[in-house]
């Protein structure tokens, strides 16, 4: 194993000393674990709290900013956070509008955010919850934890934060929150395993001539593996997978999104054989964003993600954001 | 009769024998689930530790609920509402006595047992801690070393199950043939109070 690090204990601390060094329009407190945006409590305005696991930077941090998260909760290395962080963050960002609680469908985030929900309700802050369940890889929910959370919730987190930005009442973003969810899927492709600092070797053992299809962002095998595919082969595949679960009647926003060591090159290159499938399937593609957003360590491999959108969630989608990661329109 | 004391040394050999077997934890749960259960019950029970000895509790449900309390706040993940649940469900059952019978832990164990498996949605079966905490409950009405051997091999039960919860359900079949490490965890937690009693 070679990583950039110092010690596999101080990871995560170590990476929020450097994020707060970056953005000052952040406030990062590297101790008790929570990065808010410096303007907050935004008066008037509903506040978006996300957080989870580390490891899949830029998520949450990186999208904390106007328009989008009011805060962000990061765990250690593909472990949820802790209550109190959530707690901590909701009592700094609330002014008095109610906070929504945006969370990925894993047993941990959703046990912690549960308890923080009653802590924080306890302390006179009004809370809603969200969960993002849009992984269609997962197909039995009967026999596991359910649909886990993964792309969609950069759309939820974009929309719904345009949404409060506006001044929308907390009932009213988590409706459009939870519309986000339920015109989104996503699938993912595992090109090669990731190591976690903690443990050093590769999570799972993926031998170098095969992918897994439907891999979750931790690593979790999916579908089926198989001998490795073109790019062109990937695509009909995992574009298949999603229309199967969804038939978009409205134009979709579609995330191509690296898993953490996929080049641009190829995830563009990818992203061509996408909207190739989608033509030919009779989507209508109103925007596409390209990158690493939703990562997993140094895991090779993306994920595709589609929202279908109506006029609302599409103006929602365009209006300005300005977070470390996400930023157009001011 | 056991009191205060005697659950401190508990849960400060628990801390030690997690410690010593974290790396197997973390091991147990590298093919199914994400190589992080040693650490996580490492860093929350060394916390507990810490809590204790800052604020020695003057009653055994003081010190479960303490401990639930710091295990929730540490250790992040399932791992830290299930545990912490599990044992500040217990202490609020044991309320204020000074001192509380074999069965009195077993009836407070019992209800924290049952606030796991609702929290979790779970059943004993589906591959998760209550395959070895129900079993370990169970047997404690007849022996603290009764109770340690049925969590131990309701943990080596789990190996032949398919995971029906948590990170590990999204495997499938192929959850098939490994141990699951939070059985292992609380077979440690029976084990412990096995040697503790003794």
């Amino acid at each position: 194993m070679k990583m950039l690090i110092n010690v596999a204990e101080t990871v995560v601390a170590d990476a929020l000393r450097g994020m707060a060094a970056a953005h000052p329009e952040l406030v990062v407190d590297a101790e008790n674990r929570v990065i808010v945006r410096r303007d907050a409590p935004v008066e008037g305005k509903v506040a978006l709290l996300s957080g989870g696991g580390s490891g899949h930077e830029p998520l949450h941090g990186g999208f904390v900013g106007p328009g989008m998260l009011d805060a962000a909760c990061p765990g250690e290395v593909f472990t949820s956070p802790v209550p109190d962080q959530m707690v901590r963050a909701a009592a700094a960002v609330d002014s008095g509008n109610g906070v929504l609680f945006v969370v990925k469908n894993y047993t941990g985030d959703v046990l912690n955010f549960q308890m923080a929900a009653e802590l924080a309700e306890d302390e006179g802050v009004q809370v809603a919850s969200v969960l993002v369940n849009d992984d269609v890889a997962v197909t039995d929910s009967t026999f596991t934890a359910g649909r886990r959370g993964t792309g969609a919730t950069l759309f939820v987190e974009k929309i719904a934060g345009a949404a409060a930005e506006e001044g929308m009442p907390l009932e009213r973003v988590e409706a459009l929150a939870r519309q986000v969810v339920e015109s989104s899927r996503s699938f993912g492709v595992a090109l090669s395993a990731c190591t976690t600092p903690a443990k050093g070797s590769p999570t799972f053992d993926l031998p170098a001539g095969e992918l897994e299809l439907g891999v979750g962002i931790h690593g979790e095998p999916g579908r089926e593996r198989r001998a490795m595919m073109t790019s062109r082969e990937i695509a009909d595949f995992t574009v298949d997978a999603l229309l199967e679960d969804l038939d978009p009647r409205l134009p979709v926003l579609v995330l191509v999104n690296g898993m953490g060591s996929t080049p641009l090159l190829e995830l563009y290159g990818f992203n061509a054989e996408v909207r190739r499938v989608l033509d030919e399937r009779g989507v209508a593609v109103a925007r596409t964003l390209v990158g690493n957003y939703v990562t997993s360590l140094d895991m090779a491999g993306c994920s595709v993600t589609l929202c279908q959108v109506d006029g609302e969630l599409l103006r929602l989608w365009d209006a300005p954001v300005q977070t470390p990661a996400l930023r157009w329109g001011r | 009769m056991l009191d205060a004391a005697f659950f401190v040394r508990w849960m400060t050999a628990a801390a030690a024998v997690i410690d010593r077997e974290a790396d197997r934890l973390t091991e147990l749960d590298s093919p199914i689930g994400d190589a992080d259960h040693g650490r996580n019950m490492q860093r929350g029970f060394a916390a507990v530790v810490k809590t204790l000895e800052a604020e020695p509790p003057a009653t055994p449900g003081a010190a479960l609920t303490a401990a639930g309390r710091q295990l929730i706040s540490s250790v992040g993940g399932a791992s830290g509402p299930l545990y912490g649940t599990l044992l500040r469900r217990a202490g609020k059952v044991l309320g204020d006595a000074p001192q509380v019978s074999v069965e009195e832990l077993r009836s407070g164990l019992a209800a924290g047992v049952d606030a796991v498996g609702q929290l979790g949605g779970s059943a004993p079966g589906d591959k998760t801690m209550l395959d070895a905490l129900v079993p370990g409950v169970t047997a404690l009405s007849a022996s603290f070393a009764a109770a340690a051997e049925a969590a131990e091999q309701g943990a080596l039960a789990t190996v032949p199950l398919q995971a029906r919860k948590g990170r590990a359900s999204y495997l499938g079949e192929r959850s098939i043939g490994h141990q699951d490490p939070g059985a292992t965890s609380s077979a440690l937690l029976f084990a412990t109070l096995a040697e503790v009693a003794k």
